[in-house]
């Protein structure tokens, strides 16, 4: 918001003067001053690459039938199977899946469920605040009151209501494979309102001024003003919703598994794990719900630091 | 309005005497699904009535059979079709009118017509007549020496209570009726309903003027059944002294609550067998990948199915050592069960690549699998645990695992290629295994037949087996049938369930093979 | 005035129009409610006179009156798995979530506001940081494991809590309260901790941003400079002007809290309408679901509504943004 348009000035500069400049801008100086901040991004950035190359990191391929033994069930961390003889570094589940190739194939669900979710919000609400704020008039009264209907309806409610409509109309054959984009649908359409209402607060904010007058003037169309203009100034706080909102809802997809429409069993995300680790709480075997309810807190708290500490530095005024 | 009255008495009452009452606290997972006790053919409706009605004969808990509202019952002499049996005199029901022959004319009739959820077990029943007030003939349609057998879940109502209060037809619970039936009882059973919340509370008292009350051990006065879904919050209840019976302990729980001080769990052998069914009437099905044909229809691949199923890693794994592998769909409580049969599946996943590649099906195929999430101990995980199986043989499984009330309807409505489901026999007898499942679907058998499997030299056999007097050629004619059944593959057998009931010291019972526990009883300490 | 009224309630009605769409639709999209009705032994003849006599022959737009005729009057017909009247049941069931909400609000309001005011003043001091980033953990982990990890702790371990349930209840008129017994008031706690645990740090976060916002205000410099203490300025000044909009924020939560006791309940068998329409999903129990749902959004709306007017009625200006905060 108070950054002036990044686009033009600093696409002109060299490259190594911009790399500098970048590291030198208040933003970063503020970043390299922030031990929290510093420590999350390393946090996430790890565990993003540790999904991302789950198939390169991870010892074993737990979404893969075929490999998995059921007598290595319930193997603890580091100690040999009574059965097999196998050792695995962070044990094993009920199933006689490694937890630690487990947990990385499904961060990169729940990682993959979450971005989508996040983008799928965000370009709803982006497009939509953006019209409403510069369009005005009976278009902007109609978007907002369908997010107001949308905020009427809690996400998890909207999301088990998609869930169980999709459920309904698509054939058993493709249930299974639909479970993800499923998810993906109903984190994304319950999470959209947030950011539609930010950008066309600023939106209505920014039309009037100058530069987007003479932009008009010389004849620019409406699309390039938003596109060009306006959007460039609504992403800051755009970054700072899609980052609470990204591990708003990876935390939702955990919930949704709870509830019993998050993903499928033997395709497993961090919150099917946690799901499936919370009935051997009482039972010792502590890694099975330990391990990935760790992972899932580190996650979801780093991004959540992240998102924090982004707000108060693209927002001067709270430092 | 009036049950709510109650509900404050009740406070009122609770907290002044207190003392002798010994009030037993009861968890399970889920609730009984109507009050109507002929509306629904399922475990914890039938247990929940049991306390509150009684049939002619029940079983105790070792799975014998038992006098409750008949004190004997014999064929009669001289016409092989009729059965006499002769009620308990003196018998009242909660409201204080009397037990008579006439009620039970008219709940059997009742039982029989249009909704009841109990009338597959009563199809050989032509006519029931009071010859007095205390005794009463069943007319078969030909000889059926099982008869008492399939009435151990059937109770008895109150004709003038049922008819004064419009309740005579039975409540249509598909269609979302209510019914007085349905929310209010009139039993003769040991206990009476206090109050009842569906899904939260229900709070029954002994019932006073009970016929058993010096035969029976009646040590509970007060039962409070409330059901908790959440399996780790009903460990925790047992685990923390809140509740002090629970009919489901997770098997990964057992060890810990064992060896929690004044906790108890007790184990038995449930008359219980699960197993996987497989579509091989159609031509061709939908949710595999075989393009014009029809795997499951060949022999071979139902075999191979079956051998790549190692059922030792399942127990051991999935059930905890809670579970009897299984080679035939038959508990062996079971007329008919055979200990060679049961022991004939085998792990082979070479002979079973073998087979598959015999049949053409070298490749494999996918195919979906239908599963039930809340029904079975440890459904899911079976489940799970098939699809690595399956694997190894190239049949690529894609897991479908939902809620019964979702699961069951794919089932009766020819949805499903490859399903799991299990089978409870209450009547002890392979006929009501083979009514259900083996029996062509139609209108009056193999309503639970998903297979689509169809053979009318077996459906004759079966259906001459309700009036078999002989009771060795019997027997014959239904290991003939099993022959067939395993023969062709019908089902893959995985195990039969073993039942798991938690309790603190003071609760003493043992275990119910039907896991329907019967508070009379039950003992306290 | 008036006409920003009758326009704002003609919205309302509008939304709860779409809602009672989409309610409705559920009857037509998920399951054949004439499967679910007839069973195995069905004929063609049957499956026509039900149709005809639930109306399904008759156009969309027809139906769809007649379900919100009946709606209107609180007829949603007979629940599928209970067998009683919807609206019967959910009156049953509504006292334990509202009185859990209730709680849980109270707690997220109270704690939220104290913890937030303690972390602005003390902006960089290290317990308020640790508060800060202890809240997020909070959020950082899924409500249902939270539940169970306080079941474990302080029901198995110690001993001092219910694990489920709403102990004993008293019945005044046709409402069910667990407040006035004691095994009662004990099993509000764990619930009611878990469910107004993500609310409180909403709620904390938001006092303290106001906080700040406030307390560089130029009034409040000027109070400073006039030598007025620390402690009025804050509590006198900064405060009053935050707590209006966090009571608004947490008056429009109070529908989320509903919502979320959904989770709550689950894991407490907490005999709530939350546990009903977890139930009523699982058992494929329409019309429970679309009442569930009707219910839930005429709450919210009436919130949302009455949240407008109020604003309306103080500050005008303040109505076009008042949840833009992008808290």
């Amino acid at each position: 918001m108070t950054d002036a348009p990044l686009s033009e000035t600093q696409v002109s500069a060299p490259a190594p003067s911009r790399i500098k400049r970048i590291w030198e801008s208040d933003f970063m100086w503020s970043f390299r001053h922030a031990p929290v901040a510093i420590v999350s991004a390393i946090v996430v950035l790890v565990l993003v690459l540790a999904a991302v190359f789950a198939p390169l990191i991870a010892p074993f391929d737990p979404f893969n039938p075929a490999t998995l033994n059921l007598m290595n069930g319930f193997t603890p961390p580091g100690e040999a199977n009574a059965f097999t003889g196998d050792t695995f570094f962070l044990g094993t589940d009920d199933q006689g899946r490694d937890v630690f190739s487990t947990i990385l194939y499904g961060m990169r669900i729940s990682l993959f469920v979450g971005f989508s979710a996040v983008l799928l919000a965000m370009l709803i609400g982006v497009t939509l605040g953006l019209i409403a704020g510069y369009l005005g008039g009976w278009t902007e009264s109609i978007i907002m009151r369908i997010a107001d209907v949308q905020l009427t309806f809690p996400s998890i409610l909207v999301a088990m209501l998609i869930f169980g409509i999709a459920k309904g109309v698509t054939p058993a054959e493709y249930r299974d494979q639909m479970a993800i984009w499923v998810l993906i649908l109903a984190i994304g359409l319950s999470d959209w309102v947030q950011f539609a209402r930010v950008v066309r607060g600023t939106t209505l904010v920014e039309k009037n001024k100058e530069y987007v007058q003479a932009a008009k003037l010389i004849g620019r169309s409406r699309f390039s003003i938003m596109l060009r203009h306006i959007l460039p100034n609504v992403l800051n706080p755009v970054l700072v919703i899609a980052t609470i909102s990204l591990a708003l809802a990876i935390i939702a997809e955990a919930t949704l598994s709870f509830l019993g429409v998050g993903a499928p069993p033997t395709k497993p995300s961090l919150g099917t794990l946690i799901r499936i680790g919370q009935e051997f709480m009482f039972s010792g075997e502590w890694w099975i719900l330990l391990f990935p309810a760790a992972t899932l807190l580190a996650l979801a708290l780093s991004i959540n630091l992240l998102g924090d500490w982004l707000r108060d530095a693209l927002n001067p005024r709270l430092r | 309005m009036k049950k709510k009255t109650i509900l404050a008495a009740l406070l009122l009452a609770t907290t002044a005497a207190g003392a002798s009452a010994e009030t037993l606290r009861w968890a399970r997972a889920g609730d009984s699904l109507t009050l109507d006790p002929h509306a629904q053919n399922e475990g914890p409706t039938h247990t929940l009535a049991h306390q509150i009605y009684e049939p002619l004969i029940i079983r105790d808990h070792s799975g014998a059979f038992q006098a409750a509202l008949a004190t004997d019952w014999a064929p009669k002499e001289g016409d092989p079709n009729v059965w006499v049996f002769n009620l308990r005199q003196g018998v009242t029901y909660h409201d204080g009118s009397d037990f008579t022959a006439e009620d039970v004319v008219f709940s059997i009739n009742r039982a029989q017509s249009e909704n009841s959820a109990m009338k597959e077990l009563l199809t050989s029943i032509t006519e029931v007549r009071a010859v007095d007030d205390h005794t009463v003939e069943f007319v078969t349609n030909g000889p059926n020496p099982i008869l008492p057998a399939n009435l151990t879940n059937l109770f008895m109502m109150d004709k003038t209570w049922t008819e004064a209060n419009n309740a005579t037809a039975v409540q249509d619970i598909a269609g979302g009726e209510t019914t007085f039936a349905s929310t209010n009882t009139n039993g003769t059973g040991p206990f009476q309903v206090v109050s009842r919340e569906p899904d939260v509370k229900t709070v029954l008292s002994a019932n006073e003027s009970y016929w058993g009350k010096d035969e029976f051990q009646l040590d509970v006065t007060e039962i409070v059944y409330t059901p908790i879904q959440n399996a780790a919050t009903r460990v925790a209840a047992l685990l923390s002294g809140e509740v002090d019976f629970i009919q489901d302990v997770p098997v990964q729980d057992l060890g810990r609550v064992a060896d929690t001080a004044g906790l108890v769990v007790k184990t038995a052998p449930q008359n219980r067998v699960i197993f996987f069914g497989m579509n091989m009437g159609d031509e061709d099905i939908r949710n595999d990948n075989v393009e014009g044909k029809n795997p499951l229809a060949d022999a071979r691949v139902r075999k191979a199915m079956s051998m790549a199923i190692n059922r030792d890693a399942i127990k051991k794994v999935v059930m905890r050592e809670q579970s009897q592998p299984a080679g035939m769909i038959a508990p062996p409580f079971v007329n008919g069960w055979d200990a060679d049969m049961d022991a004939s599946s085998t792990t082979d996943v070479e002979g079973a690549k073998a087979l598959m590649a015999d049949a053409g099906y070298g490749d494999g195929f996918s195919i979906q699998l239908d599963c039930p999430n809340d029904r079975y101990v440890n459904d899911e995980g079976i489940c799970q645990a098939a699809v690595g199986m399956l694997a190894q043989i190239g049949v690529t499984v894609n897991l479908n695992a939902q809620p019964k009330a979702q699961h069951f309807p794919l089932i009766q409505n020819d949805e499903t290629d490859f399903y799991m489901l299990g089978w409870g026999v209450p009547t002890y007898d392979s006929e009501y295994i083979f009514n259900f499942l083996v029996h062509t679907r139609g209108e009056e058998r193999g309503s639970w037949n998903g297979t689509g499997y169809s053979n009318p030299d077996l459906d004759a056999k079966i259906v001459s087996l309700a009036s078999e007097t002989d009771l060795e050629a019997r027997n014959a004619t239904i290991n003939d049938i099993w022959t067939v059944v395993q023969e062709e593959a019908l089902y893959v057998p995985i195990h039969h369930q073993v039942l798991n009931w938690g309790m603190t010291e003071k609760v003493g019972t043992e275990v119910s093979p039907e896991d329907d526990p019967k508070f009379k009883f039950f003992k306290m300490n | 005035m008036l006409a920003y009224i009758i326009r704002r309630v003609a919205q309302s009605a509008l939304v709860l129009l779409v809602v009672g769409l989409v309610a409705f639709a559920m009857f037509r999209f998920v399951g054949d409610p004439i499967e679910n009705m007839l069973g195995q032994e069905r004929t063609m003849e049957d499956v026509e006179r039900l149709r005809e006599n639930l109306g399904l022959d008759q156009p969309f737009v027809v139906q769809y009156y007649k379900f919100l005729e009946n709606a209107v009057q609180g007829n949603f017909g007979l629940s599928y798995r209970q067998g009683r009247p919807v609206a019967d049941i959910l009156l049953e069931r509504l006292p334990a979530t509202l009185e859990l909400a209730f709680v849980s609000g109270l707690l997220a309001l109270l704690g939220g506001i104290a913890l937030g005011i303690f972390t602005a003043i003390r902006k960089r001091g290290v317990t308020a940081n640790i508060i800060m980033t202890a809240s997020l953990i909070g959020v950082s982990l899924p409500t249902f494991l939270i539940g169970i990890l306080l079941i474990y702790v302080f029901s198995v371990e110690l001993g001092w809590l219910p694990s489920f349930g709403r102990g004993q209840t008293v019945q005044i008129g046709g409402w069910s309260t667990g407040f006035l017994t004691q095994s009662g008031l004990q099993a509000l706690v764990l619930p009611a901790i878990t469910l107004g645990l993500y609310q409180m740090t909403l709620i904390m976060r938001l006092v303290r941003t106001e906080m700040l916002e406030v307390l560089r205000m130029d009034y409040i410099r000027f109070a400073r400079a006039r030598g007025i203490k620390d402690r009025a300025i804050n509590f006198r000044h900064a405060l009053k002007n935050t707590l209006v909009p966090v009571i608004t924020i947490t008056g429009l939560q109070l529908g989320s809290i509903i919502a979320f006791a959904i989770i709550t309940e689950t894991v407490f068998q907490w005999p709530g309408v939350g546990l009903l329409f977890i139930n009523a999903v699982q058992f494929v129990d329409i019309p429970v679901m679309a009442a569930y749902l009707m219910m839930i959004s005429v709450m919210f709306v009436s919130i949302n509504l009455i949240v407008d007017m109020l604003y309306f009625a103080i500050d005008p200006r303040l109505r076009v943004d008042r949840t833009a905060g992008g808290h």
